[in-house]
Order: C-alpha cells, then structure tokens, then sequence
C-alpha cells in the first residue's frame, strides 16, 4: 500500500485521535469523564501502535512516522497518567510503610547518628572543658543572643504573643525540613554533604548546650528542647540516614551499575523521607506552640520523655503486625 | 538495473532516544536540551516571584502572622511547586508548558508522584555549588541530558512535539522507478522530497545526483522527486 493510501484510509481516526487526546489533555482533574470515546482509548491507542509499526516497516516518510510517534507518546501520557494517592497509601505509610522502611535502613541511620552523637559530645566535652572555646565555633552575637534568650531571670513567655508562635512556626517549617531535604541531597555526593551537615548539627548543638551550662542557662534550655526534640533529632538523623544510604550506592553498588544502585537507593528511601517531612512538621508544631510555654520543668520533663517514647517506640514497633498480616 | 545504494537515514548521530513500548512500538524520544530547560527555569521563576510580590502585599496587611505564613509560603513554592504542576499537569510545570517539554520517566511514561519528588528534593544537590553548577556538569555528560535528580528519580525532560514539518508541495511529474526500490531507498528519497525545501538548491541538486549519477544537476533532481512523489503515492 502506497503511503497516501495508507493516509487517506486511517485519516479519520488519526484527527479523531488527536482531538480525544486534546480533550483528556485538557483534563486536569483525576477524573476522566466516562464516555464511550474514552473507554475505546486503549484500543485506539493499540491501533495507533500498529499503524506505526507499519508506517516505520513500510518506508513511509519521517513526517508520518512522527506524527504517529508522537500520537504514541501522548497516549502513553494519559493511558498511563498519575492516579491522586488518595487516603489509603498514606495511610498505609503511617502505619506500615514508614517505620518497616527506617528500620530496613537501620544501619545507615545508625550511622548517621552515630556522626551527629560524636560531634555532639565532642564539641561539648571541648566546650566544659575550655569554655572561651564556644567562641571558636559561634560568633559572639549569636552566643550573646542564645544567653539572652534562654536567661532563666528573664521568661520566654512573658512577652512572646501568638503572632510570635505563628513566626516561628513558619521558620521552623521553612529552616527545619529544608535542612533535612538538604541533607538528603547531599547525600548524592557519595555521602559527604549528608556527614557534614550531620556534623556541623550534632557540634552546633554540642557547643549550645555546653555554653548554656557554663553560664547556668542550661535549665530553660533544656526544658525548652526536649519535647519537639524528640521528633526533630530523629528526623534530622533519619534524613541524614537516608543521604548516607544514596552515597553509599554510589560508593559500593554491589551487583548492580552506579546509576541502578542509586535509583533503587533513592526510591526505596523515599518512605522515609515522607516520614521526615511529617516529623518536622509535628517538630515544628511543637517547638512553635507548646516549648515556649512557661510550664514547671517537671511537666516539660515528663511530656518531652514521653514524646521520646512515643516516636522511638513507633519507629521500632510500628507496622510489625500489618507486615505479618500481609504476609500471609 | 543495478540496486542503487542509497545512504540509510536510519543510522543518524543525534539526541534521541529509541525505545520499545510493551505495546510493541518503537518509541522516539526527544531529550530537551539545556537551553530548552534553562528558559522553562527562568519563566517558573519570575512567576514564583510575581507570587511573592503578591503574597507579600497582602499579607502585609495583616502584620502581625505575616512573617510566618510568608515563611511557610517560600518553603511550599521552593520545594513542591515542580512536584504539584508535574503532576497534576502532565508532568509541566508552567515554563515547561511555553517551552513544550515535559518530565516523563526514562520509559516515556509519565512521572510518578516518587519520582518528581526525588528529582525536586534532589535538586539541591544539583545547585551545588552554585548556578545549578553540578547539574549542569551531569547534563553535559549524561547521554540524556539529566540532572543529577533525573539520574536517581530515573526521569528525562523530553520535547512533546517533535518538530514534524508539513510536506512540501513540489511541481514535478511522478516518475515509476527503474530500479528495485527496497525500505531504505524509499525512506531516504521520501525525506528528501519532505526535508529539500530547507536546503538551497545547490546542496538539494547535488544530493540528487548520488541517486542519478548519469544525469545533469537539474533533471537529477526532478527526477529524484518525481520518484519520490511515486512511491508516496501522490496522484
């Protein structure tokens, strides 16, 4: 068959085609509309594959082959399209996804706590021991302004209002969950941007404590700290996990090519990280609204050790059971 | 009369990307190359800031919570504006849209809400250190112009249409071939009668010549497009 043949019989359904396409491109919600052209869509699409086939093994002229290539390419988009997760697969991130995919990764994030812990504790030993060192690490005005802001003669309520809640809420989420986003990424550069940000973390909180002990500042600290603490450390440290697990692909890709390993490294921590983003925003939630209340230190004490057990205990026993149960 | 042996057009060097859909087609795919992406980055960028501008005159009047929803507003459009327009609009945001490229995974399909949150968080890596410096390094090297957060999300950026030019109209007579015509001497002389309108007509009359050797410039290429219109079937 001669290709304007080939063209004038199949002319038909390939402008009916084109005009399908354009309508469900322009569909933007994730309900297609349920219409007989629509239901009929895979099947023309096969139709179009075929004709295609033909077209490139008949010798017919490049303009057609595209035409019909991208004919191929737009259906696949919609044949194909992303469906909204809706309730269900978060869900199910909660209560199983997330915490089976931070302990598959324990190791890494045992690493990665391991690197914040060993920062920590050495900036602080350096900082007990030689206290003009806090000055090697922070400038004086930031040290001046956390001895101000945590001056147990002076409340952290007394003159903070709601708006000040809501700031800080919206820096919280803004500072927080970017660093961990950052640390992640820099996990791609064979895990040392993730070493160092968890690094540069651990000694930046080393050096605050242990000042705010040298000037016996350290009770509205701490009680300031300890309940969003909980979820925010972990999620700074899960984040970093993540970021050592896709250098580490990189670094040692076992069986499989660089790139292999480092798509599998990065979609199989994508759990975690979802899990990240809603720790620090509960993290931020907390530090914003409840941390700078003026409460006894025994109430703080005792909600931020149970926040503690909370999110540790969810992390190690969440999703046993539900992954019994599908397995069966 | 002998087989002529026409160069194949099958066997060019360019960009794209030939794969196999389970459909059983062979797909061509048009990577979109750093210009291309570099102006769709410009455009979501100026929106961006138009939004910023607007957010930040309104909220300025309410003072007192400003700050922190302006906060919150800079984390969501700096981190989830890719995410949210690649999918809920086919894998464009905005400036991909004016620029007609689009995010799709390596296998033409389109992206996943996983993979177009893996190239967007990544994409810190990708500025590092400055300027999308180390991204633009991964693009020159990857085959498939990819970022560093296209190689872990395993996405491309691909041009949707693929620049299929009306074929010309050509004044000359059909013309049978005197020779046994196979695919690829049909393939090359179609194009030549499709693509001949963009060269002069130098280069086209000594295109024609490879196929007619025996003939004068003008009649070769006559010739060679009356063929052309032949086997095209044209009446």
């Amino acid at each position: 068959m001669k290709q304007r043949q080939f063209e004038a019989l199949n002319a038909q359904q390939w402008t009916g085609m084109e005009s399908l396409l354009e309508q469900l491109e322009a569909v933007r919600q994730q309900a297609v509309p349920d219409h007989p052209a629509v239901r009929d869509f895979p099947k023309r699409y096969r139709r179009i594959c075929h004709q295609h086939a033909l077209a490139i093994e008949r010798g017919y002229s490049l303009a057609l082959v595209e035409r019909l290539n991208n004919m191929i390419l737009r259906g696949r988009r919609q044949l194909y399209r992303f469906k909204l997760p809706v309730a269900a697969p978060l869900r199910e991130l909660f209560l199983v996804g997330f915490p089976r995919a931070v302990r598959e990764q324990g190791a890494w994030n045992l690493a990665s706590a391991a690197v914040f812990v060993f920062s920590l504790a050495l900036v602080w030993a350096l900082v007990m021991w030689q206290p003009e060192m806090v000055y090697a690490l922070l400038d004086e005005q930031s040290v001046s302004m956390m001895e101000e802001m945590y001056d147990p003669a002076s409340s952290l309520a007394e003159d903070r209002t709601g708006s000040d809640d809501v700031t800080m809420f919206g820096y919280y989420i803004y500072n927080n969950i970017g660093i961990a986003f950052r640390t992640f990424a820099g996990g791609l550069f064979f895990g040392v941007g993730a070493l160092f940000i968890m690094f540069f973390n651990g000694g930046y909180f080393g050096a605050v404590a242990a000042h705010l002990i040298n000037v016996e500042h350290h009770e509205p600290f701490f009680t300031f700290v300890v309940a969003h603490g909980a979820p925010e450390l972990t999620a700074i440290v899960l984040a970093g996990g993540c970021g050592l697990r896709l250098g580490w692909s990189l670094i040692a890709p076992g069986p499989h090519t660089r790139l292999t390993a480092l798509k599998r490294a990065a979609s199989q921590a994508m759990p975690v990280m979802y899990g990240v983003f809603f720790l620090l925003l509960a993290a931020a939630f907390i530090e914003a609204f409840w941390s700078p209340r003026d409460l006894p230190a025994a109430i703080k004490y005792s909600v931020g050790g149970a926040l503690w057990l909370m999110v540790l205990s969810y992390l190690l026993l969440g999703g046993r059971r539900a992954g019994a149960a599908r397995a069966d | 009369m002998l087989q002529k042996n026409l160069p194949a057009v099958k066997q060019v060097i360019d960009e794209r990307l030939r794969l196999r859909t389970p459909e059983g087609a062979q797909l061509t795919l048009v990577p979109a190359g750093i210009m291309a992406r570099l102006v769709a980055f410009a455009i979501d960028m100026a929106i961006r800031i138009a939004i910023y501008i607007g957010a930040a005159i309104i909220l300025g009047l309410m003072e007192s919570i400003s700050g922190g929803l302006m906060l919150i507003l800079i984390f969501l459009l700096e981190w989830f504006y890719p995410v949210v327009f690649e999918l809920f609009m086919n894998g464009q945001t905005p400036g991909k849209r004016t620029m007609g490229i689009a995010v799709v995974h390596s296998d033409g399909s389109p992206v996943t809400a996983n993979g177009s949150i893996v190239r967007n968080l990544l994409r810190t890596a990708d500025m590092f250190p400055v300027f999308y410096l180390a991204g633009f390094l991964s693009m020159l090297i990857s085959r498939r112009f990819q970022r560093l957060g296209d190689l872990a999300a395993d996405t491309l950026v691909i041009h949707l249409e693929q620049g299929s030019r009306p074929a010309a109209v050509v004044n000359v007579p059909e013309q049978a071939p005197d020779w046994p015509v196979d695919v690829q001497d049909q393939q090359t002389l179609v194009s030549f009668l499709e693509r001949g309108q963009a060269l002069t007509p130098e280069r086209r009359q000594e295109l024609a010549r490879i196929v007619f050797p025996e003939m004068t410039d003008q009649e070769a290429e006559r010739h060679a497009l009356g063929v052309a219109r032949h086997l095209l079937g044209d009446a």
